[in-house]
């Protein structure tokens, strides 16, 4: 096995894991917190791949695009739970469910009435653009290394403002019990806001950042809201360290497992046609055996957040 | 049973049975068709009513059985083994075994959890059938021809499939009413209101449940290898999570826990989706917001809404 | 369940050294009591002594870090709550517990079909089963709800609904009965129907009577344990508890001024 070829599959590994984690972060956030399951989160993060595309054929800049596209993300997240979402707070999971699909209906048919149905794309900024060699023979591109970075810093911020503010406290309060927060005196519905916000625009920054590397189109988000279930499921509903550790594994597995399955099963004596045959199947299947394996251990996920 | 459950069902089935008679007046081709796929997908709607409407099982992955027992009957006809019974044997068998090992998993969950497996067990059905190079992959798999019932090919003409396909539909309704009125319905039906009491009445759920879901599983394995049949096609989009989701939208519109609320359900969608799409190819940006109304404003679905005009408000 | 005239009374269940932590919080604390045949052993104790908790553990919906549960010289420790309802171990529950979809005789009935045969039955419409009804509508009218047997258990009052469960519980024709505050919002003619109820059943099923109402306690218990903070601080006679100064110091004190 290549060496050069695993450390290089490895980052991407990360990186898928990084964007998986700040779309995962807001969903296990607003679930653990509302007790809302939004399957329309997705469209959050096609919505701001189509807002950095439009920005940035605007200002013809992509660093001038992020906080453009981002405050768009934001007030679109927050019309949609003023109108709708706000609304289901109280209902059951299965009326959320359906909810939220009649929304992902609307807005990814909504995005091609008015971008188009033709993928678009966002050229890298040009700063980013190439390659650097990380260690001998090892050349990674660099914006995939920004995308890295920046989502890191993204969770660590993530985790100072949860656990070292007033905000992030009462988003956990929210989280162990919102009634009584209520009770207390804070004004649920601001926080809920606050916290829908938070979760529209991690989102939104993941479709902005991604926007350079993956074509962007209508239905884009539902891929990798399946993922996104899939990571909370697996770190825990409700809980941020869950999402982040769940995130980089399934990030690592899924990317790793599709290079390499094939010649690890070569390596245990399957004939090269045979493997190649079997290969992608095995490789698509391997993070759900795992949330199949975690949840048999651990039905409630790794990391569970108190009180649920 | 209230009389109006057992009018219902028969006035739709009674209904159903003259469609094609009515073909002899307008394009029968096309209203055949439609109603063919009407009945299939009312099949696997009644299947995830059986587990979600009488056990509160929230399925979000019940495409995958569609997609198993079409590609059960596709991946056979491949190799020349087109026979309709031996079609479906495997169909059912492959549906029943798929169910059991996710669902003995998946029923180790609750709550959203449960929702949230079912769809990423769904998932891997998609994207494994996706990467059968073999077998079509992505761009999907054309079948020669529909199943051969003993040697011939009675399944050619359209009126005999249409009337095959109802029947089929009326005796997966018949086994789900039978199922539901007997003692393990009661066992289901008491697990979806109170597992604790349960319990402490001395049933454990799980078996239960699993049960409910093999079955449920292997009903959509029928419905996917008619609907298999029907188009000559199979295809991976046939269990894509949207479909999933389009089978919760037919229990529920129609009136989930009821049966023949799924067939209406399933009728009402398709045929709503018929009609908005001659309007614009952007029906769902209109279908979209008529959901979140319907699930706003319409408990009880359109059975609810039906008995709330014609009685009064129960509630 | 043999009664012999002179000797002492079989031990239906038996507790031995149960323990449970909630963190740092020890919420039964080396308990160890036993229900006799033909008796009812209440148990009492200031709030949050860990009453409930106890019926949780010896239902089977809690393990308890430490200690065991015998159910007629059984070890049924290991045994989910499903496994020990069928042993013959009913409970009632705090905040009442029905099947409110269904009618009160279905309720009764589901019961009944518990103990009776495979539940995997898919055909044959079980409304149909004359036995299973006919034993659930005794049961109703066991505890005086006959009339209301087709009534959905939803829309029962709430006394209603804890006499269901009183019948739910006797159509398990159970070994031993686990109550957990029967009396806890019964209005005074609901109460004396509860105590009369208890009194007429005890000597076919013994009972684990968990209970504030003083009143109802010293009526029908042949014997009390006082619960502590987790702990059982003393058991015996009521009269003999009624009597005890590290009881009235603890507990009755209070509630003696309030009865």
């Amino acid at each position: 096995m290549n060496t050069t070829l695993f450390l290089i599959q490895c980052l991407n590994g990360l990186q898928l894991g990084v964007l998986l984690f700040l779309v995962a972060a807001g969903l296990t956030l607003v679930f653990g917190v509302m007790d809302f399951i939004n399957l329309a989160h997705g469209v959050q993060y096609m919505l701001g791949a189509y807002l950095a595309v439009t920005f940035t054929a605007l200002t013809g800049n992509l660093f001038l695009a992020l906080p453009l596209a981002l405050l768009a993300a934001l007030v679109l997240g927050l019309v949609l739970e003023v109108v709708v979402f706000r609304h289901l707070y109280d209902r059951d999971h299965l009326e959320q469910v359906l909810a939220t699909f009649g929304i992902i209906m609307f807005l990814n048919q909504g995005v091609k009435i008015v971008w188009g149905a033709a993928p678009l794309s966002v050229p890298v900024p040009e700063i980013m653009q190439g390659s650097i060699a990380l260690a001998q023979g090892v050349l990674y591109p660099v914006y995939r290394l920004a995308i890295i970075g920046a989502g890191l810093a993204v969770a660590l911020g993530l985790h100072l403002v949860i656990n070292h503010t007033r905000v992030g406290m009462l988003i956990r309060a929210g989280s162990t019990n919102a009634p009584m927060v209520s009770a207390l005196g804070v004004d649920i519905r601001r926080l809920f806001m606050i916290v829908f916000g938070f979760g529209a625009m991690l989102a939104g920054f993941a479709g902005i950042m991604i926007a350079p590397i993956l074509s962007v189109e209508p239905g884009m988000g539902d891929t990798i809201l399946i993922l996104a279930f899939v990571v909370i499921v697996i770190g825990g509903i409700g809980s941020i360290r869950g999402a982040f550790v769940a995130a980089i594994l399934i990030g690592l597995v899924d990317t790793l497992g599709r290079s390499f399955t094939v010649d690890i099963l070569r390596g245990f004596g399957m004939t090269a046609p045979n493997a190649r045959a079997v290969g992608p199947a095995i490789s698509s299947m391997l993070i759900y055996v795992l949330m199949a394996a975690v949840l048999f251990f651990r039905p409630s996920g790794l990391f569970p957040a108190k009180g649920r | 049973m209230p009389r109006s459950s057992r009018i219902i069902p028969l006035l739709l089935f009674a209904a159903l049975a003259v469609v094609p008679l009515l073909g002899l007046f307008i394009r029968d081709g096309y209203i055949l068709n439609l109603v063919s796929r009407v009945m299939i997908l009312a099949i696997a709607a009644l299947a995830l009513d059986l587990i979600l409407g009488f056990g509160a099982l929230v399925s979000f992955g019940h495409a995958a059985f569609i997609g198993i027992g079409a590609y059960a009957m596709g991946i056979l006809a491949s190799h020349g083994h087109d026979g309709f019974f031996t079609g479906l044997v495997v169909a059912l068998a492959a549906s029943a075994l798929f169910a059991l090992i996710t669902g003995a998993i998946s029923l180790r969950t609750r709550g959203v959890y449960f929702i949230m497996i079912t769809l990423a067990f769904g998932q891997m059905a998609f994207y494994t059938a996706s990467s059968l190079r073999a077998y079509g992959g992505d761009d999907g798999l054309t079948v020669a021809a529909r199943s051969l019932v003993m040697g011939a090919k009675l399944l050619k003409d359209d009126r005999l499939f249409y009337y095959v396909v109802l029947a089929s539909l009326i005796a997966a309704y018949v086994l789900c009413r039978a199922i539901v009125a007997s003692r393990f319905g009661r066992v289901l039906q008491g697990a979806k209101q109170n597992p604790q009491r349960m319990q402490a009445i001395g049933f454990n759920p799980y078996p239960y449940q699993l049960a409910a879901y093999v079955i449920s599983g292997m009903i959509g394995g029928l419905s996917g290898f008619l609907l298999a049949n029907l188009t000559e096609f199979v295809s991976p989009a046939y269990m894509s999570w949207q479909r999933s989701g389009e089978l919760i939208v037919m229990v529920v519109m129609g009136g989930m826990g009821s049966l023949h609320g799924a067939i209406i359900g399933a009728a009402a969608f398709l045929l709503l989706e018929e009609w908005l799409s001659g309007f614009t190819e952007h029906w769902k940006v209109i279908f979209g917001p008529m959901l979140v109304l319907i699930v706003m404003f319409m408990r009880g679905g359109i059975l609810g809404f039906v008995q709330r005009l014609a009685g009064g408000r129960h509630g | 369940m043999a009664e012999t005239a002179t000797a002492t009374p079989e031990v239906v269940l038996s507790l031995k050294g149960l323990r449970k932590n909630f963190g740092g919080l020890r919420v039964t604390d080396d308990v160890s009591l036993d229900v006799r045949c033909g008796e009812i052993h209440a148990v009492i104790g200031p709030n949050g002594a860990g009453k409930t908790t106890l019926i949780h553990q010896i239902s089977g919906f809690l393990q308890p870090d430490a200690g065991q549960v015998f159910l007629g010289g059984s070890d049924i420790t290991a045994l989910s709550p499903d496994k020990r309802a069928r042993a013959g171990l009913t409970r009632s529950f705090q905040i009442t517990s029905i099947l409110p979809g269904f009618s009160a005789l279905e309720n009764a009935a589901l019961a009944v079909q518990a103990r009776s045969g495979s539940s995997f039955r898919f055909f044959g419409t079980v409304a149909d089963e004359a036995a299973l009804n006919s034993e659930a509508l005794a049961m109703l009218s066991e505890v005086g709800l006959a009339e209301r047997a087709a009534t959905p258990a939803g829309l029962l009052s709430h006394g209603e609904k804890r006499a269901l469960e009183c019948a739910i519980a006797l159509a398990m024709q159970p070994k031993v009965m686990l109550l957990d505050e029967p009396m806890a919002g019964a209005g005074h003619d609901e109460g004396q129907r509860l105590i009369a109820l208890m009194m007429r059943l005890k000597a076919t099923i013994p009972m684990l009577l968990v209970e504030h109402d003083m009143d109802a306690v010293f009526r029908v218990a042949d014997r009390v344990s006082v619960l502590v903070y987790g702990r059982i601080i003393a058991t015996g006679t009521p009269d003999a508890i009624r009597a005890n100064p590290q009881v009235r110091e603890a507990y009755l004190g209070e509630e003696v001024a309030h009865a």
